[in-house]
């Protein structure tokens, strides 16, 4: 797919998270809003993976740490024929398995359950790990919040990334600069990310996180640097695509109303044009 | 037949919390709330805007969070460290070991939104293995209060307590249960109902569903005894002897798996000092599907006619 049907996709995958999240009433509608481009990316242009063989051994893993938007992963593997697309609307409810964190025993293409956050970036240094213990190149990728930098799990899995040289994992930090009650700035700022990774010893690019062809680039394999973990520092709004949401920590789990609705799927129906 | 909360107004524990945590706040400067970004879920907005120096929010880093609460315990501070119960006890749990039991620190933990509170969110967001792990800790009472009055009289006992506690509360809508002038009592049970047929004992939200359950059962001549247990540890024991002895049948309900939490804190009690039969409601050592908080407790055959249920099959195997 070319970044503009990458970008096409994304907006349609956006208005479907949008609906899902007003029919069901809950949902964390602002880093959805943020991620939705990256995934968008990963699982229709760069990763190798197999809708009908999910456990295939040399797939390409995806870990969502920051497992609360874990609908935005649901549509994205409904879109790629993991789920069947009419599943979205049981979203939440009563014995769905899409539940508001993903299970990777009940839903296929998931790769581990995530929710508590700081634990899926251990869980790609493992996976990693094994593929070059295996002598296989499948490629490892994890995105977190940057407000889930915080939890201390994720430096120590930071290091051992760079001691193990594992240049077959990429972790892409969604930098949307808001947590769940504040900014960062005012909780427990971690900006500016980028030399912290470095000083760790990871290969680290910053990126505008909503612009496909920087995002296709910075993921391609060409830009792996042997020997070295790769960090995608992903600039990106809370919210995005959406004027009311983005950047405004207020909708880190808030659920429009009828009209706030309407004016957000006219929005991202606007940008189709 | 009658509901004895018909049309009752239902309460979000935590404002109880809250409120009077601002209200101790005032009076005493050495208490401080830590939190994990967590002032929205945690209700401490009100507690920031009035002393704003004494909210710590560190971040999104509870084994951090409890550390830090300790370290002002030592430093003469009284803090209430409050989190999502399920981060607050499985993330920091050796940091609740090391730091505030072992070291006996004066460390009040707050589990917000325990149980499965939290529904369609899922079991990572589910903290039902709480009682369990927090009760094999010496030195950290663990206590589950019923109702909006409970958990106000818990918080005034926790500040006064010299010595850390885990309080596990809820964001599920209850009525009330206690009287409005209830003082807790560390380790004593409150009897809610008199009855000689069984007793059924529950603490959290279990408790009013108990209430309306016996009535349930008082409608068909059964005679339940109810005790409302928020503390787990210490339990009451001499009111579990009791039960066993007046009333021959015990049955628990928790909103907790049954694996370690007040029915197995109640059924050790009772085989080392008064074995009746027993029946412990609670979950079945499963994670859940996805349903709402209230759903979910019906699943797991804790509405209340379920539980009236339960307590006529236990009867039957009283002998
Ligand atoms: C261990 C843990 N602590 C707290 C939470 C509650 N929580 C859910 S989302 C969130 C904020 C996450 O912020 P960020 O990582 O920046 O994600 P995003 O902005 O992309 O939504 C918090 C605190 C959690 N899920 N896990
Ligand atoms: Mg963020």
């Amino acid at each position: 797919m070319t970044p503009e049907d990458l970008s096409r996709l994304a907006n349609k995958i956006r208005r479907r998270d949008l609906q899902a999240v007003f029919e069901a009433g809950a949902g964390h509608i602002g880093g959805e809003m943020s991620v939705i481009d990256i995934l968008t990316a990963l699982y229709f242009r760069i990763m190798n993976v197999e809708p009908a063989n999910p456990a295939a051994p040399h797939r390409d893993r995806l870990v969502l740490s920051k497992g609360h938007t874990a609908l935005a992963l649901y549509i994205v593997l409904s879109e790629k024929g993991f789920i069947p697309a009419e599943e979205i609307s049981t979203f939440l409810q009563h014995k769905s398995r899409l539940n508001g964190h993903p299970n990777r025993v009940k839903v296929p293409g998931v790769e581990t359950n995530t929710g508590p956050l700081g634990h899926g970036l251990p869980i790609g240094v493992g996976m990693a790990k094994a593929a070059k213990l295996n002598g296989e190149n499948w490629r490892t990728f994890v995105i977190t919040g940057d407000g889930e930098m915080q939890e201390g799990s994720n430096w120590e899995a930071i290091m051992a990334a760079a001691q193990f040289n594992l240049d077959n994992l990429t972790l892409i930090i969604d930098h949307n600069r808001l947590q769940q009650g504040a900014r960062l700035a005012e909780t427990n700022n971690l900006a500016p990310l980028a030399p912290k990774l470095e000083a760790f010893g990871w290969a680290v690019e910053e990126i505008d996180g909503h612009d496909m062809d920087e995002i296709c680039s910075a993921l391609s394999p060409g830009t792996i640097t042997a020997g070295k973990p790769k960090c995608i520092v992903a600039h990106t709004n809370k919210g995005q695509g959406i004027s009311f949401m983005s950047d405004n920590v207020a909708w880190h789990h808030k659920v429009p109303n009828e009209e706030q609705y309407k004016q957000a799927m006219a929005e991202l129906e606007g940008a189709l044009e | 037949m009658s509901n004895p909360y018909e049309g009752a107004k239902l309460h979000d524990c935590r404002d109880a919390f809250t409120s009077v945590l601002e209200a101790l706040g005032s009076d005493n400067t050495d208490i401080v709330a830590v939190c994990n970004d967590s002032v929205g879920s945690s209700k401490l907005a009100g507690f920031r805007d009035k002393f704003p120096e004494r909210l710590i929010n560190v971040g999104i880093a509870e084994q951090n969070m409890v550390g830090v609460g300790a370290g002002l315990a030592n430093g003469g501070k009284i803090p209430f460290v409050c989190a999502a119960s399920p981060f607050l006890t499985g993330r920091a749990l050796e940091q609740i070991k090391a730091d505030v039991a072992y070291s006996e620190a004066n460390v009040k933990l707050v589990g917000i939104s325990s149980g499965m509170a939290y529904g369609e969110l899922g079991p990572t967001h589910h903290s039902i293995e709480d009682f369990a792990w927090i009760r094999a800790l010496p030195n950290v009472p663990v206590i589950a209060p019923a109702d909006r009055v409970e958990t106000a009289a818990v918080i005034k006992w926790a500040a006064a307590y010299r010595g850390g506690c885990f309080l596990r509360l809820s964001r599920v809508g209850v009525p009330d249960v206690l009287p409005e002038d209830h003082v807790f009592e560390l380790g004593k049970a409150n009897y809610l109902r008199e009855g000689g047929d069984l007793t059924i004992i529950a603490n959290g939200v279990l408790t009013h569903r108990s209430m309306i359950a016996a009535d349930l059962l008082g409608a068909s001549g059964i005679d339940a005894r109810v005790l409302n247990m928020a503390s787990v540890r210490p339990i009451d024991e001499a009111a579990v002897v009791r039960a066993a002895n007046e009333t021959g049948a015990i049955l628990t309900c928790e909103e907790h798996t049954t694996f370690g939490g007040l029915g197995s804190a109640v059924a050790e009690v009772v085989v080392d000092q008064a074995p009746v039969p027993m029946t412990r409601l609670g979950v079945p050592g499963i994670f859940a599907h996805t349903a709402s908080a209230n759903d979910l407790l019906n699943d797991f055959g804790m509405s209340p006619a379920a539980i009236a249920d339960s307590a006529q099959a236990l009867l039957e195997r009283k002998g």
